[in-house]
C-alpha cells in the first residue's frame, strides 16, 4: 500500500489535494456545518454567509479596514440617503423627528455594466428565446446538476432584479426569516405576501414576481430603485448590506422553478447565481465547497485608505489594485477538529481558529496579560489576529419569575447579588482560555454607544481600581443579599435556604464542569441552584411561555448599532407577551421610551447621552448578568495576506492574496513522509513471527514421523 | 426456499410497520411541528405566520396519528403519520424537510460510505479468519496464549483510540497519507488507506478472538480426528475442514450485516471526512429533520431484514441438512 502511495504521488504523501494546484492562487479553509440555504432570502447564518457573501452583491457593503464599522458602496454608484416625508407629503429635514415621518425613501442608483455570472438560466437559443427555461421531462432526463446544462448566459445587473429580491422575501414557499420583521417596515410587504399566497397553486409553478405591484420597492429606471418604508428606521441601511437585499434576476426563479427541477434537487438553495467576484463551481457541503473567480465580474479596487495602524500593518499594500487576488477557493468538510488543526500545522488550511485542546500550543500569554503565539507557531510563519466579537453571552433573569424578576427593590438587589458573585473573569480564563471580555453592559466593544475606562464601567458590580475595573467582593453582594431579605442565602421570613433554578441545553460530560462552576458561584451567596437540564426544544417552549427561572442566552449581532442590542430588552418585543427578541421579558416604561427616541438618531452625543441613560437604567435593574464578549482568535500563515478581522463583513475573501510559491516550498519542508518505522514494522512483525513459524516446522515434522 | 422467502419478506410488513409507528412516536415525543419549524426557519425573528406556513407546506399541521374533524377512513389517512408511512412502502422517500430528494442524496452518499466499509469487511474478515485459524493451530502453545492477551487488549481499547492514534502517527508523524478528506476514482486511494487500515486493525482483537473460539470448538470434534486419522495435513484440516464446518456460526455474524454496509460508520467518516451516510440519520435528528430520520430508519430496518434472510439462504449453501420451509 505504502509503495502504490508513493508512486501515484508527485508531492508530498499527505497532500489531499490534487498536485496540479499546488502552485495557484488557491485559497484553503475548512467549514464544520453544512450550509442549509444559499438562497439569499433564506439564508441568515454564518455558515452560509461564508459562501453566499462572496456571490451575491448587495447595494452596500462593509469598509474592509475602517473601524468602526463603515458602510460604502458596493454596486450602488454612492450610499442610499434616506429621505423623510410627513403625512402631506412633504419632505422632512435630515434630522426629523420619528412621530413626524409618515414615509421614508430610499433612492438607490446602481453602477451600470455589472454582469451575473454564466448561468444557463440566461442561456439564449437561435430565436433569442431562454434555452432552458420551457424545460420537458425528457430534457430533463440525464440531467442531475447545474453543470448537466451545456449552454450558459449572462446580463447585466438591472434596478429591478433588487425589487424582484425584495419581493420574494414574502414569497410563501421560500419562508424567508426576515419577512415579519420587514414586513412592520417596508410598505405594503404584508399585503403583497397576502396577494402572492392566494395566487400561489402548486408547489414547484413559477410566479413571476414582477407581475405584482408593489408600493414598497419599485425601479424607477434600469439602474435605479427605490424602496418605501412606513417610518424612520435608520437601520435600514445596514439590512441594505445583507445578502437578503441582494439581487436575483427573475430569470433564475423562472428557471428553477420548472416541474422536475426540484426533484432533482437544482434550485436556487443549491446553485446561487450572483453578479460577486466568485461563483460557485461545486457544492458538495458534505465534503467540499468549491468557488470560483466569476469570469464576468467587473473588477473592485482594494481600499486606499484604513484603520491608523494598517498602513504599516501591511494591509495598504494591495491599494488600489483590482480584485480578487485568490482564483480558487476550497473549503472542506472536517466534522472533528483534531484533523482539521493537524492540516492547518500542516500548511493544507491557510487559516484556522484555535481548539480548546491545542490553545496551550498556540498561545502563551506575557506578563502584562496580552495573548503571544508560541515559539513553536513563531517559527512555521504563523500569524495571529484576534477580535472581541459584536456578540454578547449572558445569563437572563426571567423578569415575570416571582422571586428573581418584577420592579421591587428585593428582586433588583438579589439580582445585583448575584451579578457581583458570578466572576466571569473566572469564567473565561477556565472555560474559554482567556479569549473574552466582562460585559459592562448590553454593547459590545467596537460599537456605537459603548464606552470604555472608568465612565464605562457597570458601578453596581464593579469598581475602578489601579486602571482596571475590578469585580465586588463577595461580602459586598452578601450585604445587597442580606437587604434584599435573604441574609446569608435564607428568605429572612421563612428561615429556607434561597432555591433558584437554572435552565440549560447544556447536559453531556462535557458541562459538567461548567455547571458546577456555576453552582459554586451562587454558593458563594449561600444560595442553592438547581441545575434544569433540558433539551433544545423544551428549553424554547420555558422561554417562549416564561417558565424559565435563570438562563444563558446570548446575542450576534445583526449590524454595528446599538439598537440591535437594546432592542433585546424593549418592552413590546418581550417573549411571553409577543414572542419577541426580549428572552427576559424585561419592561421598563422609562427605558421603552428612551429606545423609541434612540432608534432613530443619528449616532452623535445626543444620541451617546440617550444610551448612556439606557445602560444606567439597565444596570440598575440587571435583567441580565451581563456575562461577556467573546474574542476571536485566529492563526493564519505567512503566505496568507491583508488579513484583518472584520466581524460584520462576510464578502472578504476578494481582498485576501496568497503566496503560492512560499507556501509549496513550507509544505515540501513541513511534509517529507517519514517511511522507515514502516519496513522497521515489517521486520519486527517477521521476526516476531519465527517461532511461529518453528513451530509449525516442528509440528509438520512430528506428524509426518 | 422461493416459499419461504417470499413469507418472510410478508412477515417483515408488519415489522416495518411497527418500526414506522415506534420511530414516529418516538420522534413525536421530543420533537413537536411547531419545533421543527422553529429549527428550520432559524432562531433570529421567526413569527407564528411563519412558523403556521412551513408547518402547512410540509402537511405537518395535520394530526399526528388520527384526526377527528375528518369522517370516515380519512380520520386515519389524513394525518402525520399516514401521509409519512404509505410511500415508504413503495420506497418512495420523498423530500426532505429542507426540500432536497432523500433517494438522490442516499444514492450519492452511500458509495463514499461502501468505499470504506467493504473494504474494511472483506480484508477484515479474511485476516481474523487467517490469523484466528493459526491461533487454533499454535493451540496451547505460548504463542496461543500471547495471542489471546493481545486479542483482549486490542479489544479492550476504544474504536476512538485506534482513529485518533493512527491519525497522529500515519496521518501526522509519518505523514505518509493525509490526515482526512475524500476523492474519488483512483486518487481516493491515499484518502481509505488509512481509515480501512484502522477499520481492520480495530476489529481485529474482537473478530480474532471470536473466530478461534469457533474453531477450537470444531478442532476437537470427531470429524476433526478422522480426517487426521486419514493423513490429512494440518492445513488441510484446518482449511478443508475445520472452517468448513465452522461456517454456520461465521455465517450469522457476517452475512446479517451485509446490506448495512451501506450506512456506513458515524464516527470514521466523522473523523475522516467521509461524505457517507454515517452521519446522515444524526445530523437528520440534530436538524429535526423527521422526513429524513423516518426513511434512514425504514431502510436501516428493510436492510436487517434482508440480511437475516439472507443469512437463512446461506445456512442452506453450507450446510445440505439444512432445509428453508
Amino acid at each position: 500500500m505504502c509503495v502504490t502511495l508513493i508512486g501515484c504521488s508527485d508531492g508530498p504523501l499527505n497532500n489531499p489535494y490534487a498536485a496540479s494546484s499546488s502552485s495557484e492562487a488557491v485559497f484553503y479553509d475548512s467549514f464544520r456545518e453544512r450550509p442549509k440555504h444559499l438562497d439569499p432570502v433564506s439564508s441568515y447564518s454564518e455558515n452560509e454567509a461564508r459562501f453566499n457573501s462572496q456571490i451575491y452583491e448587495p447595494v452596500v457593503q462593509y469598509h474592509y479596514l475602517k473601524r468602526p464599522y463603515e458602510l460604502t458602496p458596493l454596486t450602488a454608484v454612492a450610499l442610499p440617503e434616506p429621505t423623510y416625508f410627513d403625512p402631506s407629503g412633504q419632505q422632512l429635514a435630515a434630522d426629523a423627528a420619528q412621530e413626524d415621518v409618515q414615509e421614508t425613501v430610499y433612492r438607490i442608483q446602481i453602477q451600470p455594466g455589472i454582469m451575473y455570472q454564466p448561468h444557463p438560466a440566461f442561456a439564449r437559443n437561435e430565436n433569442n428565446g431562454f434555452q432552458y427555461h420551457t424545460l420537458t421531462a425528457a430534457d430533463l432526463e440525464h440531467r442531475a446538476t447545474l453543470a448537466d446544462f451545456e449552454l450558459t448566459g449572462s446580463r447585466e445587473l438591472v434596478a429591478e432584479d433588487y425589487v424582484y429580491q425584495i419581493k420574494r422575501l414574502v414569497h410563501p414557499h421560500l419562508h424567508s426569516p426576515i419577512a415579519g420583521l420587514m414586513g412592520k417596515y417596508i410598505k405594503g410587504l404584508p399585503e403583497l405576501s397576502t396577494r402572492v399566497a392566494a395566487d400561489e397553486h402548486a408547489n414547484d409553478s413559477f410566479v413571476d414576481l414582477r407581475a405584482y405591484d408593489f408600493a414598497g420597492a419599485k425601479a424607477v429606471d434600469r439602474y435605479t430603485y427605490e424602496i418605501r418604508l412606513t417610518q424612520k428606521y435608520p437601520q435600514f441601511r445596514y439590512w441594505l448590506a445583507m445578502p437578503f437585499f441582494a439581487p436575483v434576476p427573475w430569470e433564475a426563479d423562472a428557471f428553477y422553478n420548472q416541474p422536475g427541477m426540484k426533484a432533482r434537487n437544482i434550485s436556487l438553495d443549491w446553485y446561487p447565481i450572483g453578479t460577486g467576484p466568485y461563483m460557485l463551481a461545486e457544492n458538495n457541503p458534505n465534503r467540499r465547497m468549491v468557488l470560483v473567480k466569476n469570469p464576468n465580474f467587473r473588477g473592485e479596487l482594494y481600499p486606499t485608505t484604513g484603520a491608523a495602524d494598517d498602513a504599516s500593518n501591511g494591509l495598504l499594500a494591495s491599494a488600489d489594485q483590482r480584485m480578487p487576488f485568490i482564483d480558487v477557493a476550497h473549503y472542506s468538510l472536517e466534522k472533528e477538529a483534531i484533523p482539521g488543526w493537524t492540516k492547518f500545522l500542516q500548511g493544507y488550511y491557510d487559516a484556522s481558529s484555535i481548539l480548546s485542546d491545542s490553545f496551550d500550543q498556540a498561545i502563551q500569554f506575557n506578563p502584562q496579560g496580552e495573548a503571544q503565539l508560541t515559539n513553536v507557531m513563531r517559527e512555521k510563519g504563523i500569524n495571529l489576529v484576534t477580535a472581541v466579537t459584536t456578540s454578547i453571552s449572558y445569563l437572563g433573569f426571567n423578569m415575570v419569575d416571582n422571586v428573581v424578576g418584577g420592579d421591587t427593590e428585593r428582586a433588583r438587589k438579589l439580582r445585583r447579588a448575584i451579578s457581583i458573585a458570578i466572576d466571569y473573569e473566572e469564567l473565561i480564563s477556565i472555560f474559554a482560555n482567556g479569549r473574552g471580555v466582562p460585559a459592562q453592559g448590553p454593547i459590545p466593544p467596537g460599537i456605537f454607544g459603548q464606552i470604555g475606562g472608568p465612565e464605562g464601567i457597570n458601578p453596581y458590580v464593579y469598581e475602578w481600581r489601579d486602571g482596571h475595573p475590578v469585580r465586588k467582593s463577595v461580602a459586598a453582594a452578601r450585604e445587597l443579599l442580606s437587604e434584599a431579605g435573604y441574609p446569608d442565602g435564607r428568605d429572612a421570613e421563612s428561615g429556607e435556604q434561597l432555591t433558584l433554578y437554572f435552565e440549560t441545553v447544556s447536559s453531556g460530560p462535557g458541562s459538567k464542569a461548567m455547571l458546577n462552576w456555576y453552582r459554586k458561584q451562587f454558593d458563594k451567596l449561600g444560595i442553592q441552584l438547581v441545575i434544569r437540564a433540558t433539551d433544545y426544544n423544551r428549553f424554547q417552549e420555558k422561554i417562549r411561555k416564561g417558565s424559565a427561572q435563570i438562563f444563558g442566552w446570548g446575542w450576534n449581532a445583526d449590524y454595528p448599532d446599538p439598537e440591535n442590542f437594546l432592542f433585546l430588552l424593549y418592552g413590546p418585543n418581550a417573549k411571553v407577551a409577543s414572542q419577541g427578541e426580549n428572552a427576559v421579558n424585561y419592561q421598563n416604561p422609562r427605558f421603552d421610551e428612551l429606545f423609541v427616541r434612540m432608534r432613530s438618531m443619528s449616532d452623535g452625543s445626543e444620541r451617546q447621552e440617550l444610551i448612556n441613560d439606557m445602560t444606567e437604567i439597565l444596570r440598575r435593574d440587571s435583567p441580565w448578568v451581563w456575562g461577556f464578549h467573546p474574542t476571536g482568535y485566529t492563526l493564519y500563515h505567512d503566505w496568507y495576506g491583508n488579513v484583518k478581522p472584520n466581524l460584520m463583513a462576510r464578502n472578504t475573501l476578494k481582498y485576501k492574496t496568497i503566496d503560492a510559491q512560499l507556501r509549496e516550498r513550507k509544505r515540501g519542508q513541513w511534509n517529507d513522509a517519514v517511511v522507515w518505522p514502516v519496513a522497521a514494522l515489517f521486520v519486527v512483525l517477521l521476526i516476531s513471527a519465527l517461532p511461529a513459524w518453528r513451530t509449525y516446522v516442528a509440528r509438520q515434522r512430528a506428524a509426518a514421523r | 426456499m422461493i416459499a419461504y422467502i417470499i413469507r418472510r419478506l410478508a412477515y417483515a410488513v408488519p415489522i416495518l410497520l411497527g418500526v414506522n409507528v415506534i420511530t414516529f412516536v418516538l420522534f413525536f415525543v421530543v420533537n413537536s411541528p411547531d419545533d421543527m419549524a422553529r429549527l428550520h426557519l432559524g432562531n433570529k425573528h421567526v413569527t407564528a405566520t411563519a412558523i403556521e406556513k412551513w408547518k402547512s407546506e410540509r402537511g405537518y399541521d395535520k394530526p399526528l396519528l388520527f384526526n377527528e374533524a375528518q369522517s370516515s377512513s380519512e380520520r386515519f389517512t389524513d394525518t402525520i403519520f399516514y401521509r409519512n408511512t404509505v410511500k415508504l412502502f413503495l420506497f418512495d422517500f420523498g423530500q426532505s424537510d429542507s426540500g432536497r430528494d432523500i433517494g438522490y442524496d442516499i444514492s450519492q452518499r452511500m458509495w463514499p460510505s461502501l468505499a470504506i466499509t467493504l473494504p474494511v469487511f472483506v480484508l477484515g474478515l479474511l485476516l481474523t479468519i487467517t490469523i484466528a485459524l493459526a491461533i487454533a493451530f499454535f493451540r496451547g502453545t505460548y504463542i496461543d496464549s500471547w495471542a489471546v492477551v493481545i486479542c483482549v487488549a486490542m479489544m479492550s481499547i476504544s474504536g476512538l483510540f485506534y482513529i485518533i492514534g493512527g491519525q497522529f502517527l500515519i496521518g501526522k508523524m509519518l505523514r505518509l497519507v493525509p490526515i482526512s478528506g475524500y476523492d474519488v476514482g483512483f486518487s481516493a486511494i491515499k484518502f481509505l488507506a488509512l481509515p480501512v487500515l484502522i477499520g481492520v486493525i480495530g476489529g481485529l482483537g474482537h473478530g480474532t478472538r471470536w473466530y478461534r473460539t469457533i474453531f477450537l470448538e470444531e478442532i476437537n470434534r470427531d470429524y476433526v480426528r478422522t480426517a487426521r486419522a486419514k493423513g490429512l495435513s494440518e492445513k488441510m484440516v484446518l482449511y478443508g475442514h475445520v472452517l468448513r464446518n465452522a461456517l454456520i456460526p461465521i455465517l450469522t455474524g457476517v452475512v446479517v450485516v451485509l446490506p448495512s454496509l451501506f450506512l456506513g460508520s458515524l464516527i470514521t467518516e466523522a473523523f475522516f471526512g467521509i461524505p457517507g451516510l454515517g452521519s446522515y440519520t444524526i445530523e437528520a435528528i440534530q436538524s429535526q429533520d423527521f422526513a429524513i430520520v423516518r426513511a434512514m430508519v425504514f431502510l436501516g430496518s428493510v436492510l436487517y431484514i434482508i440480511g437475516l434472510v439472507l443469512t437463512d439462504i446461506s445456512y442452506t449453501m453450507v450446510d445440505p441438512r439444512v432445509r428453508l420451509n
